[in-house]
C-alpha cells in the first residue's frame, strides 16, 4: 500500500467557470461514491483526532469518515448528525480550512483529507438513500418532556442548532422567524450557486420531523417580546437574531441611487428569488459595472450573484491585498475564475453621482501595505495624492454588520457589550437575564455559520443540563 | 396559514381600498406609525403597509392601499375570506405621543389613511387634533368622518374646490399657522412633495413638524438598509430608526431620487401582471 500521505486529495468535481456564471446552479458538483471512499480511505485515523478539536460543534470526525470508508453512509450520517443539524449545509459553507482540515496531520506534510466535501457527501448521499426516513423519521420525535418548552428567537443557523439538540432530547422547541422564510443568513445571504434553498429546506424539515415548530413573520421585540415569552411559561429563551443593520462607511455619496448594502442585493435575489424576476415580484437593480466594496466571503457572494444577473464587469475594491482578503481561498479563487476583478490597495473615498441623484463613479485613494496591525494583518496606508476615480454605476457595500437594534431597544434590560452586542457568558451562553441565552452573530458580530452553530451547540447544552439534568447534555 | 380578509372596502373604486385583517398579535401590538409588510403569494414582493388601525379585542389590523403596482393590483383582487400569505408586524417605531396641546395633523391621498391613526393616538392621549386633509376632490377625501369623530376640527382641501379651500393643504396649514392658535406640532403623512412642502411652510414658525417617510423597504426589520435616508446628515434606516422622523431634518431630494430606483423593473413587473394576470390562486 502506498503511504497515505502521499495520496494526493480527491478533487472536488465543479460546473466550469465560463457555464455556471450564466445560471444560479450550485458550482461544486459533490463527489461520488468513489470519489468519497478513496477520500475517506487517506483518513489516519488518529488516535488522538486533532480535527474535532478545530470544529465548532464537536463532530466525531474521525467516526464518520472510518464509516465513509467502510460505504456505510446511514452510520456515517447518525454519527454526524448527533453533533450537527444542518451537515449539508456546514459540509457546503464551513471553512473547513481553518477549523477541521486545518487541524489535520495529514496537512503538515502534504494535503489534509477532505472532511467539508465528505460531511457533505454523507448529507446528501443520505438524503437520496431509502434509509432516511427511517433515521429522521418520527421515531426519534417523541416529545419525552411536553412540560418543557424552550422558545428560539431567529431562525438562522444558530437557533437551528439549539432547536435540534434540544428536540432530539425531548423538549419541545419552538423557532420565531421574523422573515417569511426560516434559515436566516442561509436563504436571504448565501447564493442558491453555492447552497442551494432545497438543501436548506430539507435540513428544516429534518427538524421539523423532530417536532421543532417554526413560526414566520413574528418579530422578536415587535410582535414577541422577551417578557411575553417568560410570560408564556417558556423555560428558557434563546435570542438568534443575527448581527442585522449593514454597515456603511460614512464616505460622500453612500445614499446615491445605485449604492446597496450587500444584504440588500443579496436579499433580493436569494430570498426575493430576483434573479426569476418578473416571474417572482422582488426587482433587482441592474447595472453593466458592478464594484464591490469589501473582500469577505459576503463579497465574494455579492460579486458572483452581480455576474450571474448580468452585469459585464465585476470588480472587489478592496484597501488590504489579496493576500489579507478575509473570504476563503476557495470563493476568491471561483470568483475570480468566473472573471471578478480584483482590485485591491483602493480605499473608497466618494461615490459620485449625477445630477439626478444616480451613482456614476467611485473616487478611491491608492494604498500601500504598512506594519501589520492588532489584526496581525498589515495595515492599509494611504498613497498621499494618489487617486483614482471607477467608472461603475452600481456599488455594493460588503463591510460588515452593526448590531440589530430591535430586540435589543424592546429589552433595555439585556446586558450589552462596549460594541452593542449582547453580553454572554462565554461557556454557558446566558445573558445576564435568567435563562434568557444568545449566541451567533448578535453575540459576536458577524462570523460564520459554524461559529453561530457551535454558540447554539454550547447554549443548547446548558439549557439541557438545567432542564433534564447532567446526563442529558454531551 | 395566511392571514384572513374580513373586510373588504373600495374607499375609491379602483384606485384606494381598505382591508380589514385577522391578525390578533400585530393588533396587540401596533401602535400609531407603526407599519406591516405583506406578502400576497409564494411569489411576492414584500411590501410595506401602514397600519391605519387597529382593533385588539377583535384582533384585527386595517390597512389601506392605493393601487399602484404589481403587489396592490394583486391585492386587490383579493376579497373577503381571502387569504393574504404573509403580514409581519408591527414594524417601525410607534409616533411619540404625549399630551402637548394642539396638534395639526395634515394627510394626503391615501396618507390620510397612516395620518388617520397617529390623529387618534394624539386625541386620545388628551390633545387638540385639528386633521387637514387634501385630496384632487371630494370624493376621493379618505377617512373624514372618522376623523370628525375624534377632531376638535377636520379641514378640507381639493384641487377643484369641490369642496373646503380650493388649492392645498398647506395653505391651509400656513392659515393655521398665522392664527392665534398655539400648535405644538405637526405631523405630515402622504406623497413627500406634500411632506416637503409642508416643512417648507412650518419652518419659519419653528414648530416641530413630524413627517412619515415611504421608503422602499425589502426585509423592513433592518437588516438591508434599502430604507436609509439622510436626516440632520446622517444616514438612517427608516424601518427601525422611524419611519417618523424630524422633517426639517430630511433630505427630501434624496428620498425622491431613491424612490426612483426601480422604476423600470415595477413597469416590467406590471406588464407581467397585465399579460399573464394573476397567478396566486395557482
Amino acid at each position: 500500500m502506498a503511504r497515505k500521505t502521499m495520496t494526493p486529495r480527491t478533487p472536488m468535481p465543479h460546473q466550469p467557470a465560463d457555464e455556471r456564471v450564466g445560471n444560479f446552479n450550485e458550482v461544486a458538483l459533490g463527489y461520488t461514491p468513489e470519489d468519497a471512499r478513496r477520500e475517506a480511505e487517506r483518513c489516519l485515523q488518529c488516535k488522538k483526532p486533532l480535527c474535532r478539536e478545530g470544529c465548532p460543534v464537536e463532530i466525531d470526525i474521525r467516526g464518520f469518515i472510518a464509516r465513509v470508508a467502510e460505504d456505510d453512509v446511514p452510520g456515517a450520517y447518525e454519527v454526524i448528525r448527533k453533533y450537527n443539524s444542518l451537515p449539508a449545509v456546514c459540509g457546503r459553507v464551513c471553512p473547513q480550512e481553518n477549523q477541521c482540515e486545518g487541524r489535520c496531520i495529514l496537512g503538515k506534510k502534504g494535503e489534509s483529507v477532505a472532511i467539508g466535501r465528505l460531511e457533505r457527501y454523507v448529507a446528501d448521499a443520505f438524503a437520496a438513500s431509502d434509509a432516511c426516513e427511517e433515521i429522521t423519521g418520527k421515531r426519534e420525535c417523541v416529545m419525552l418532556r411536553d412540560d418543557l418548552k424552550v422558545a428560539c428567537i431567529g431562525a438562522g443557523p444558530a437557533s437551528l442548532t439549539v432547536a435540534g439538540y434540544l428536540a432530539s432530547r425531548g423538549i419541545g422547541v419552538t423557532v420565531y422567524e421574523a422573515l417569511h422564510e426560516a434559515g436566516g443568513v442561509l436563504v436571504y445571504g448565501i447564493p442558491e450557486f453555492r447552497l442551494p434553498k432545497a438543501i436548506v429546506a430539507r435540513e428544516l424539515d429534518g427538524l421539523r420531523e423532530l417536532g421543532v415548530d417554526i413560526v414566520c413573520n413574528w418579530v422578536g421585540g415587535k410582535t414577541i417580546t422577551i417578557q411575553d415569552l417568560l410570560d408564556e411559561g417558556y423555560d428558557a429563551i434563546f435570542i438568534g437574531v443575527g448581527a442585522g443593520l449593514p454597515r456603511f462607511m460614512s464616505i460622500p455619496g453612500e445614499n446615491l441611487v445605485g449604492v446597496f448594502s450587500a444584504n440588500e442585493y443579496l436579499t433580493r435575489v436569494n430570498l426575493g428569488r430576483g434573479y426569476d424576476f418578473p416571474n417572482h415580484d422582488t426587482p433587482v437593480f441592474k447595472a453593466e459595472h458592478v464594484a464591490v466594496i469589501g473582500a469577505g466571503n459576503v463579497a465574494m457572494d455579492a460579486a458572483r450573484t452581480a455576474l450571474r444577473m448580468g452585469a459585464e464587469k465585476v470588480s472587489i475594491v478592496y484597501r488590504r491585498s489579496e493576500d489579507e482578503m478575509p473570504a476563503r481561498r476557495e470563493e476568491i479563487e471561483h470568483a475570480v475564475e468566473e472573471g471578478v476583478r480584483l482590485r485591491c490597495l483602493c480605499g473608497p473615498l466618494s461615490f459620485n453621482g449625477d445630477d439626478k441623484g444616480r451613482m456614476e463613479s467611485i473616487t478611491v485613494q491608492k494604498m500601500c501595505l504598512g506594519e501589520p496591525d492588532e489584526s496581525g494583518r498589515c495595515r492599509p496606508v494611504s498613497v498621499e495624492g494618489e487617486t483614482e476615480t471607477i467608472p461603475c454605476d452600481m456599488a455594493i457595500i460588503a463591510v460588515g454588520t452593526r448590531p440589530n437594534p430591535i430586540l435589543l431597544e424592546a429589552t433595555p434590560e439585556l446586558g450589552l457589550n462596549d460594541w452593542g452586542y449582547v453580553q454572554v457568558d462565554p461557556e454557558t451562553g446566558e445573558t445576564s437575564l435568567r435563562n434568557v441565552f444568545a449566541g451567533g452573530d448578535i453575540v459576536t458580530g458577524s462570523a460564520t455559520v459554524i461559529s453561530a452553530m457551535g454558540a447554539g451547540r454550547r447554549a443548547a447544552r446548558e439549557i439541557a443540563r438545567r432542564l433534564l439534568g447532567d446526563e442529558a447534555a454531551d | 396559514m395566511g392571514y384572513k380578509i374580513l373586510k373588504k372596502q373600495e374607499l375609491i373604486p379602483g384606485q384606494t381600498t381598505l382591508l380589514v385583517i385577522d391578525a390578533p398579535q400585530i393588533a396587540q401590538k401596533a401602535r400609531p406609525g407603526n407599519f406591516i409588510i405583506l406578502r400576497v403569494h409564494e411569489n411576492g414582493e414584500r411590501v410595506p403597509l401602514t397600519v391605519a388601525d387597529r382593533d385588539p379585542e377583535n384582533g384585527t389590523i386595517t390597512i389601506v392601499y392605493l393601487v399602484v403596482g404589481k403587489t396592490t393590483a394583486e391585492l386587490n383582487t383579493l376579497n373577503q375570506g381571502d387569504e393574504i400569505l404573509d403580514v409581519c408586524g408591527p414594524l417601525g417605531k410607534a409616533t411619540h405621543i404625549e399630551k402637548c396641546g394642539t396638534v395639526v395633523c395634515v394627510g394626503g391621498g391615501t396618507g390620510i389613511a397612516a395620518m388617520h391613526h397617529i390623529a387618534k393616538g394624539h386625541a386620545q392621549a388628551g390633545n387638540r387634533v385639528v386633521a387637514v386633509i387634501g385630496a384632487r376632490s371630494r370624493d376621493l377625501l379618505l377617512f373624514r368622518s372618522e376623523l370628525s369623530e375624534f377632531c376638535a376640527e377636520v379641514r378640507i382641501a381639493t384641487d377643484d374646490g369641490s369642496e373646503g379651500h380650493k388649492g392645498f393643504v398647506t395653505e391651509v396649514l400656513q392659515g393655521l399657522l398665522e392664527g392665534e392658535e398655539d400648535i405644538a406640532e405637526v405631523v405630515a403623512v402622504g406623497p413627500v412633495p406634500m411632506m416637503e412642502a409642508v416643512c417648507r411652510v412650518t419652518k419659519p414658525f419653528e414648530v416641530k413638524t413630524t413627517v412619515s417617510l415611504n421608503s422602499i423597504m425589502v426585509d423592513g426589520i433592518g437588516m438591508c438598509g434599502a430604507c436609509r435616508c439622510t436626516v440632520n446628515g446622517e444616514t438612517r434606516f427608516a424601518c427601525v430608526d422611524g419611519p417618523e422622523f424630524d422633517g426639517q431634518q430630511v433630505d427630501f431630494a434624496e428620498l425622491k431620487a431613491r424612490l426612483w430606483q426601480f422604476k423600470d423593473q415595477e413597469k416590467t413587473s406590471l406588464e407581467h401582471f397585465h399579460h399573464k394576470g394573476c397567478k396566486c390562486h395557482g
